[in-house]
């Protein structure tokens, strides 16, 4: 297989069935960082002058995200959540700040640091034991608080996370399956800032697969975890990513029409009742106040997050020997 | 069995060994994995589905899916 972009037969490293091409390792990457560039630009997701934190994880895609960001000249910060679950959360800090000490540093991007033992008293897994939660809705709840509140008390612009194209379009899946209206209407690449206390949320990688990203790290030799979370052991998401992926397989493209599909959709109304980026924004300073106990946006009186917070500490005080 | 690349796999870590040559797409048919979900990686190089992999190699089919919260 040979490269479709070189004129004189390099051979490729991968082939893309759904751009019906095949790359060498440098118009891959050249390939990735269109895909990238295109995505901010049709998203308007920021521009050179902005302040980025990045969500990082340990994984392909975060430090992938990270790197490319860099690459293309972006101001561009990375914040890591340490969830403390033992030996898989240090080897995913581990790789973080390799990459930030050897790749990031030298182009004046620093990283941040949040450890849930520290901040919220125990790790992730004695958290969903004692709050008797899903692990994954529970660090999914941790994250998105921690990311948000970051990126808003230290001035970033926005906030970027790792989101791919699986990812999407897997969980368009699930909210399809599941007919939840109100998911769909914010799984747009882009969500704006549409309330005081809220950073601006975007996923530049949404046009790219996994693969693609998995291929990218490893050919410019990012060092990435390359373990599953234990924690993500039968999770829903990977059952759709593989029904997704054996659609893919034989219909090459499904993943891409099916997101980007429901995003063109979308952008243009839609059946009735579809939401626009506007309304959306309306909606969002109809029903969110700041939470009585932390400031935060929620419908509550008081956030999921606090909430979450107190019954663990109460239940700590109940149970001393739980957590 | 002697004489047979062998593959390193992960989740769980493990390692098997197929006989050669074969070609990429069939290694991975061989092990019931489809494309989309992986790479073969030899020594720094990513290999493509039509290459060829001989016994003499040392490939790793790397998974490049992941789940949990969203």
């Amino acid at each position: 297989m040979n490269c479709t972009r070189c004129p004189s037969g390099v051979k490729a490293v991968i082939g893309l069935p759904r751009h019906n091409a095949a790359f060498c390792k440098h118009c891959f990457t050249g390939f990735v960082h269109e895909q990238v560039a295109r995505a901010i630009k049709s998203q308007r997701m920021f521009s050179k002058d902005d302040r980025i934190l990045v969500a990082v994880s340990g994984g392909k895609d975060s430090l992938a995200l990270w790197h490319i960001l860099l690459q293309l000249g972006y101001r561009a910060d990375a914040l890591y959540v340490n969830l403390g679950i033992g030996g898989y959360s240090e080897l995913s800090h581990q790789k973080v700040q390799r990459y930030a000490e050897t790749v990031a540093a030298a182009q004046g991007a620093k990283l941040l640091l949040h450890a849930v033992e520290q901040q919220e008293g125990a790790g992730i897994r004695e958290l969903a034991n004692i709050l008797h939660r899903p692990t994954c809705s529970t660090c999914g709840t941790i994250k998105r608080y921690q990311f948000n509140r970051a990126a808003v008390e230290q001035d970033y612009d926005v906030m970027a996370t790792g989101h791919n194209l699986d990812d999407e379009a897997a969980r368009l899946l699930g909210n399809v399956l599941h007919w939840q209206q109100e998911y769909l209407d914010k799984q747009g690449p882009t969500l704006p800032a549409s309330v005081e206390g809220f950073a601006k949320k975007v996923k530049p990688l949404y046009r790219l697969s996994e693969r693609e990203i998995a291929a990218y790290a490893v050919l410019n030799k990012i060092d990435y975890i390359v373990e599953e979370c234990p924690m993500a052991k039968g999770s829903k998401m990977l059952l759709y990513k593989e029904v997704l992926n054996r659609l893919e397989t034989e219909s090459p493209g499904t993943k891409q029409r099916f997101y980007c599909g429901f995003l063109e959709k979308e952008a243009h109304g839609g059946p009735e009742g579809q939401q626009t980026a506007a309304s959306m924004e309306a909606k969002d300073r109809r029903t969110l106040h700041p939470c009585q106990s932390c400031g935060q946006p929620t419908s509550s009186d008081i956030c999921s997050y606090c909430k979450m917070m107190a019954k663990a500490k109460s239940s700590r005080r109940t149970h001393p020997t739980s957590a | 069995m002697i004489g047979s690349m062998i593959v390193h796999l992960s989740h769980p870590r493990r390692q098997v060994e197929i006989k050669g040559p074969k070609r990429v797409k069939e290694v991975l048919r061989e092990l019931n994995l489809i494309v989309e979900a992986h790479l073969v990686i030899r020594g720094d190089d990513l290999m493509t589905e039509d290459e060829l992999a001989l016994d003499s190699d040392n490939l790793e089919i790397r998974p490049v899916i992941s789940g949990g919260s969203h």
